[in-house]
């Protein structure tokens, strides 16, 4: 695994002060949360972020952690060395293995072993768990069956926190919107003993559509016309997530009107509403007969100023 | 080793349409002692039914606004009144994307 150098993922000198450590991972957390970043990679930077700051706020994880640099430097590949586990002695318990889980291999691998957190009783329900799913927005028009990987943080019988990866096939109900959770009974953590299992908690992520805009339960659509569809009126083809539409276009349509194909958005009850948005589109004039045909348009209005309002 | 987790096909309840949560409920599905909740209500970044801790209610999307305040006031240590304006202001810009949005504009 690639030896990762802390330090640098903070922005700071490796004799950096604690307090200088606190300063530039607050800097950084604000910057990349991805609650509030519109960064690229907010996500990924702020784990990593988050990771550093992890080992290196802690003097004891900071000094294990001092006493490996010494030997590598970033990128280099990274192999614990033999004994390692048992090297250090580790007070703090202050991540469990869910947040463990989150971390690289390589913070695992040097810190995984104290992650392994106490117990509080024989028989306590297992933990809620939280992951995300990314579906299409066909999938939450028709419902959807998705397999989904989970990586779950396991304490071996050495104290050692490993990861294990768990499949799961996931019924995903019509109508589901963005950002809206589902809940799978039993399936978050084991409990204990004879308690309960917890429940696992899935965030709804739709893959941007290259076509539709969603808002809530409501699609939008660009749906490009011609100036004579737009002036005379026009039944056109729009598609719709559900399939194509037969949607007329009323005479004297201008660029920009919306059309509301009621009930068409996201169903559930009620159902969501479709928008076409209308986008006159002007064919070129790249022929004698094209450009005959404008000019004999010119010709019609003479007296035609669509800047009529932007004069004084 | 068997596999503790043979594969099976679960169905998912929509939460925020479908389930409400006691307060011992939401403090387990977020991960989040009592004590951490109660000042998201105090602070009025949740609003249960009811009438004491005992017999509040909340709603289904009380879950993804009790988890957002938790991240962010764990994340970057902010207090509970720095949270709920924060949580304030992304609603806010939430409201203007989806105006964006709306205009075809990304």
């Amino acid at each position: 695994m690639e030896f990762k150098d802390y330090y640098a993922t903070l922005g700071v000198e490796r004799t950096a002060t604690q307090d200088e450590i606190k300063r530039a991972y607050r800097k950084l957390a604000r910057k990349f949360h991805p609650d509030v970043s519109k960064e690229r990679d907010a996500e990924a930077r702020f784990k990593e972020v988050g990771e550093a700051y992890k080992a290196l706020s802690d003097p004891e994880r900071r000094a294990a952690y001092d006493d490996i640099g010494r030997r590598y430097h970033r990128g280099q590949d990274f192999q614990p060395p033999p004994g390692w586990e048992g090297g250090f002695e580790f007070s703090g318990r202050d991540f469990g293995p869910g947040e463990a889980a989150e971390f690289s291999d390589f913070f695992r691998s040097l810190f995984g072993r104290q992650a392994s957190g106490a117990h509080a009783s024989m028989h306590a329900p297992g933990g809620d768990h939280h992951a995300k799913v990314v579906i299409d927005l066909e999938d939450a028009y028709r419902g959807a069956r998705r397999t989904i990987s989970l990586r779950v943080p396991v304490v071996d019988a050495q104290g050692r926190l490993t990861l294990q990866e768990r499949q799961l096939d996931v019924n995903i109900p019509k109508g589901v919107r963005e950002g809206q959770h589902l809940r799978l009974a039993g399936q978050g953590g084991p409990g204990d003993g004879s308690g309960p299992a917890g429940d696992l908690y899935l965030e709804i992520a739709f893959q941007p559509h290259p076509r539709f805009r969603v808002d809530g339960r409501d699609v939008y659509i660009d749906l490009p016309i011609t100036p004579w569809e737009a002036a005379l009126g026009a039944t056109v083809t729009a598609p719709t997530p559900d399939g194509d539409v037969q949607l007329s276009i009323p005479p004297g349509s201008s660029s920009g009107r919306r059309l509301r194909l009621k009930g068409k958005g996201l169903p559930s009850n009620p159902p969501g509403d479709m928008y076409a948005v209308l986008v006159i589109t002007v064919p070129p004039a790249d022929t004698p007969a094209a450009k005959d045909a404008y000019a004999a348009l010119a010709r019609t209005y003479p007296g035609f100023n669509p800047r009529s309002a932007l004069e004084a | 080793m068997a596999d503790p987790y043979p594969s099976v096909v679960v169905d998912g309840i929509v939460v925020e349409d479908e389930i409400r949560f006691t307060l011992a409920d939401l403090c387990r599905a977020c991960g989040a002692a009592r004590a951490q909740v109660v000042v998201l209500v105090e602070e009025g970044v949740l609003e249960p039914a009811g009438s004491g801790p005992e017999e509040w209610v909340f709603s289904g999307p009380s879950l993804r606004r009790a988890r957002l305040a938790l991240r962010l006031s764990g994340d970057l240590d902010l207090g509970v009144a720095g949270t709920a304006l924060v949580l304030d202001l992304l609603d806010e810009i939430e409201t203007l994307r989806a105006r964006l949005r709306r205009a075809g504009i990304r």
